[in-house]
């Protein structure tokens, strides 16, 4: 297991990192997300032990600090692979092996065993000057795979790609690491790569770790607005948990999730039916924020109304930005979704329906 | 998983911080050799003159600022001539996609590596008489490659784009090279006129060969007086004024250097050559006299060696096989067999140096600490100085300072190696420094986590990335000691001249066979020297590295 206890990393006076704290548990993918400068390939570096760092970074409880980088046995697949140019692509897999002195015969089933695994099988002798992007990275992969590192470190491993092969590549990378069964720390700023990858995620912002929890729990319930939004909330506005439904401007939604709905029906003995319908109005529920990612507003036939200022079209549906001052004066505009088929337009008068999926509680 | 784990942890080992320490312990060598062989005997000299008091007697002679002001207007008016000579050749190597342009490239490295005395000689067999025109020829003709590879280099990663959009906006194509390209290869241009102006005020052979006792220039002059006056404090004096000055022309050199590195987005070269057109043809042809006028006096050497006194005849070469007419105390062969050993350790020597003082200043370069890079860029200018000092200053400081030394250094073959290898650390470290520092160093963290410690990461990935330039620095190291006449003039016993050493005595006794004997030897140097130069050539990473 990997103990991150409250690392900081200054350059030149500025902290770069702040007091991060993190855990990795055996076997585990955690995803730490950020937006760019956020610190977290910084971070990444240090418990890589490239960079000097103050706290402690630990395995299985001994203190790693004053361990060289070649001696924590921790793999390091960077954005542009890195491949050692004057080597093949065997050269670059066995390179680890051999600096643990595995003899040639066995140094060669082991690459031959990687470049199964990831799927670029009789590659040995290929010059990796002629890899594709996502050939090389796949090497790269296996070369940080090859001695067995008790952890495996990837800096934005699928950035470099484009995006068609990054989604590809990112599926695959998934069956790797289970089968793999490595531990595994992956930095990414892209919200995708990291839901699909990873088990757990943290969440690095001005080099602080903001918050640490289960993929859809984080998804779910941010921290705090900073955290929200740049999880792909829009929309932020006040609201009220009562039973097991929150309500806000734009109607109730189901979230038995929710930490708050837990607090409030510990009093109501064990209530939380989905189809509760306890007349709401007026009575006084726990005060809470509630975050919209677009999806959770669709254009429907009911609803609150507002006037389209804004219309973009995406591949699987059309995002809209609606004016709702004159019935929402909290919030001014909103982001919301609408299917290819209706025909919306700047201008038009809409309904916004509300959809759980894309409710999240803030805080 | 738990395999490769065993013993990681626990083991108190330096951790990233402390790359200090290993910085040090890599420059020890070359900052001890330094001290030693170049920083000692030089204090040494001048603390000679200092106390002696000489130094203010001779700076208010006036003969003194008269050689001072002939040595700098020489030198100043063979960098003219070489830089003129220089651009239309590195419009041709960067700009110019044509055959001719390759091979420009390698034969203008046998100039620059060519031996002074051979160089003194070939002008002396196209002007027998020497004088002040022979003599600036004869140092800007070592150093239009200088010129010509420096900006050369520079040129043909610069952008194209620019000079195109001033065309478009109205400049004519000179305009456009005034006020567009001329600017961005300012700094390559101000670098290697400095060190082409470091180069031509401290030139020693060239100047003691076709100078006569007329004219003379501050390093000839201090070793007149070492050798044959015995006025150490006057020849201490001249050194404190050639040192200010050539500490002035490795500052402007550095400053412009940090400018090229700062320099503007370059492009791939491929992409800026193409054929010449238009007015540019007569840009190559210019170009292609100077490498033509470059060719005439490599001729007159040939054509010298081989004329007898009834015609054409191999008598020079016959000659070597015995001292010439008497003038050497060994046969011709056996200098050069001499120059080849002697060289031979001189090169192991300054490879040793070198990569040594290379790799420390790379991992002072990426040091966190402002300390540590500061020290890294003092460590840089300090081993650069032996290329500007005199050579015979040097030379005669060991004679003073080496004995005090524990066994018996003074008169130890080790002796003109170690002296030449002074001579050429400088140029190895210029070779390999640039190509070490532009290797990628999460290339070398990427090894750093597959188990490699670090001395293995530079023996994995910088060595053999480094390869190549190593092994031109190597070739260029070896016919540089294999021509060194300064130090090596003072140092080489009588009884084990090298072959330039050999050369000089030929040429200064009198004697037809003599004077043949020298030109042959001259030739046989000039063809070792050509062969390594198509080598070295070979081998550079293309366009990384100075010289």
């Amino acid at each position: 297991m990997l103990t991150v206890d409250r690392v900081t990393v200054t350059y030149d006076r500025t902290p770069a990192v702040r007091d991060a704290s993190l855990e990795i548990a055996d076997g585990e993918v955690l995803a730490l997300l950020g937006p760019s400068g956020s610190g977290k390939s910084t971070l990444l570096r240090a418990i890589a032990g490239l960079e000097p760092a103050t706290g402690a970074v630990r395995w299985d409880g001994d203190d790693l600090t004053g361990v060289p980088v070649h001696r924590r046995g921790f793999g390091l697949v960077f954005q542009d692979g890195q491949l050692f140019p004057h080597r093949d692509v065997a050269g670059n897999i066995a390179f680890g092996p051999r600096m643990q002195g595995m003899p040639p015969a066995d140094r060669e089933r082991r690459v031959a065993e990687l470049l199964d695994l990831v799927g670029l099988t009789g590659y040995e002798r290929r010059p990796v000057t002629e890899l594709s992007g996502g050939e090389a990275q796949r090497v790269a992969l296996a070369r940080a795979l090859a001695p067995r590192p008790r952890l495996l470190l990837l800096d934005e491993p699928l950035s470099g790609l484009d995006a068609e092969l990054r989604e590809s590549l990112a599926l695959d990378l998934v069956g790797v690491l289970r089968r793999a069964k490595t531990t595994t720390l992956l930095v990414t700023h892209d919200q995708e790569e990291a839901f699909t990858l990873a088990d757990r995620l943290a969440v690095l912002d001005e080099g602080s770790v903001r918050q640490s929890g289960d993929v859809v729990d984080v998804w779910r319930a941010p921290a705090d607005e900073r955290v929200a939004r740049f999880l792909g909330v829009t929309t932020v506005l006040p609201g009220e948990i009562i039973d097991d439904r929150v309500r806000c401007a734009f109607g109730s939604a189901d979230v038995p999730w929710c930490p708050a709905v837990a607090a409030s029906s510990t009093g109501a003995a064990s209530s939380t039916g989905a189809a509760s319908s306890t007349g709401a109005a007026g009575s006084t529920g726990a005060a809470v924020t509630v975050g919209l990612r677009p999806h959770a507003l669709r254009v429907a036939a009911d609803g609150v109304p507002g006037e389209v200022v804004a219309r973009a079209r995406r591949r699987d549906h059309t995002r809209v930005t609606v004016d709702v001052s004159a019935t929402v004066p909290e919030v001014s505009t909103v982001e919301a979704v609408a299917t290819m088929s209706e025909a919306v337009r700047p201008g038009d008068e809409v309904r916004l329906a509300l959809d759980p999926d894309g409710v999240a509680i803030v805080g | 998983m738990a395999h490769a784990a065993r013993g990681l942890s626990r083991r108190a080992r330096p951790g990233p911080g402390s790359g200090g320490v290993g910085v040090v312990a890599l420059a020890v060598l070359p900052i001890a050799f330094l001290g030693v062989l170049f920083a000692w005997p030089v204090v040494a000299i001048l603390r000679l003159g200092v106390t002696d008091g000489g130094v203010a007697a001779a700076l208010a002679q006036a003969q003194t600022w008269d050689l001072a002001a002939f040595t700098l207007g020489q030198a100043a008016a063979s960098t003219a001539v070489a830089v003129l000579a220089g651009m239309p050749v590195a419009f041709l190597l960067a700009r110019v996609r044509l055959r001719v342009a390759g091979w420009v490239r390698t034969f203008l490295l046998v100039p620059f590596v060519l031996p002074t005395v051979v160089v003194g000689l070939a002008f002396k067999a196209l002007w027998p008489g020497g004088g002040v025109a022979a003599l600036v020829l004869a140092n800007a003709f070592f150093n239009v490659a200088v010129v010509a590879r420096t900006v050369g280099g520079l040129w043909a990663h610069l952008d194209r784009r620019a000079e195109d959009a001033a065309r478009s906006l109205g400049a004519s194509p000179w305009r456009a090279f005034r006020t567009v390209t001329l600017p961005a290869l300012a700094p390559a241009l101000a670098s290697s006129a400095a060190v082409v102006f470091l180069f031509c005020s401290t030139s020693f052979g060239v100047v003691l060969m076709l100078g006569g006792g007329r004219y003379r220039t501050l390093e000839t002059e201090i070793y007149l007086r070492t050798v044959q006056l015995l006025d150490l404090p006057g020849a201490a004096a001249l050194s404190l004024v050639q040192l200010a000055a050539v500490i002035l022309a490795l500052v402007v050199g550095g400053v412009a250097r940090r400018r090229r590195e700062r320099a503007a987005p370059l492009r791939a070269p491929a992409t800026t050559a193409r054929r010449p057109a238009g007015r540019e043809r007569w840009v190559v042809a210019a170009a292609l006299t100077v490498v033509a006028a470059l060719v005439v006096p490599i001729a007159a050497l040939v054509v010298r060696s081989l004329s007898a006194r009834d015609g054409w005849g191999l008598d020079g070469y016959r000659a070597l096989g015995g001292s010439g007419d008497g003038a050497l105390s060994v046969t011709g062969w056996e200098a050069a067999l001499n120059s080849l050993r002697t060289a031979f350790d001189a090169t192991m020597l300054a490879m040793i140096v070198g990569v040594l003082a290379a790799v420390a200043l790379v991992a002072a370069g990426r040091a966190r600490g402002r300390a540590a890079r500061l020290a890294g860029e003092t460590l840089d200018a300090a081993l650069m100085l032996p290329l500007g000092v005199s050579a015979v200053t040097v030379g005669f400081g060991y004679l003073v300072t080496l004995d005090s030394l524990p066994g018996d250094l003074r008169t130890s073959p080790l002796l003109v190696p170690l002296a030449q290898a002074l001579v050429v650390v400088p140029l190895v470290i210029r070779m390999v420094l640039p190509v070490l520092r532009s290797v990628d160093e999460r290339l070398r963290q990427a090894a750093g986590t597959l188990g490699a410690r670090p001395a293995r990461v530079w023996w994995t990935v910088d060595v053999p990335l480094a390869a190549r330039s190593l092994a031109a620095a190597a070739a260029f190291g070896y016919v540089v000691a294999l021509g060194e006449f300064g130090a090596t003039s003072f140092l080489a016993r009588p009884e084990a001249p090298t072959l330039p050493v050999a050369i000089n005595e030929l040429i200064s006794r009198p004697g037809e066979l003599n004077t043949q004997a020298a030109y042959a030897a001259c030739t046989l140097l000039m063809v070792v020297t050509a062969a390594v130069a198509a080598v070295i050539d070979r081998l550079r990473t293309p366009n990384v590295g100075e010289f």
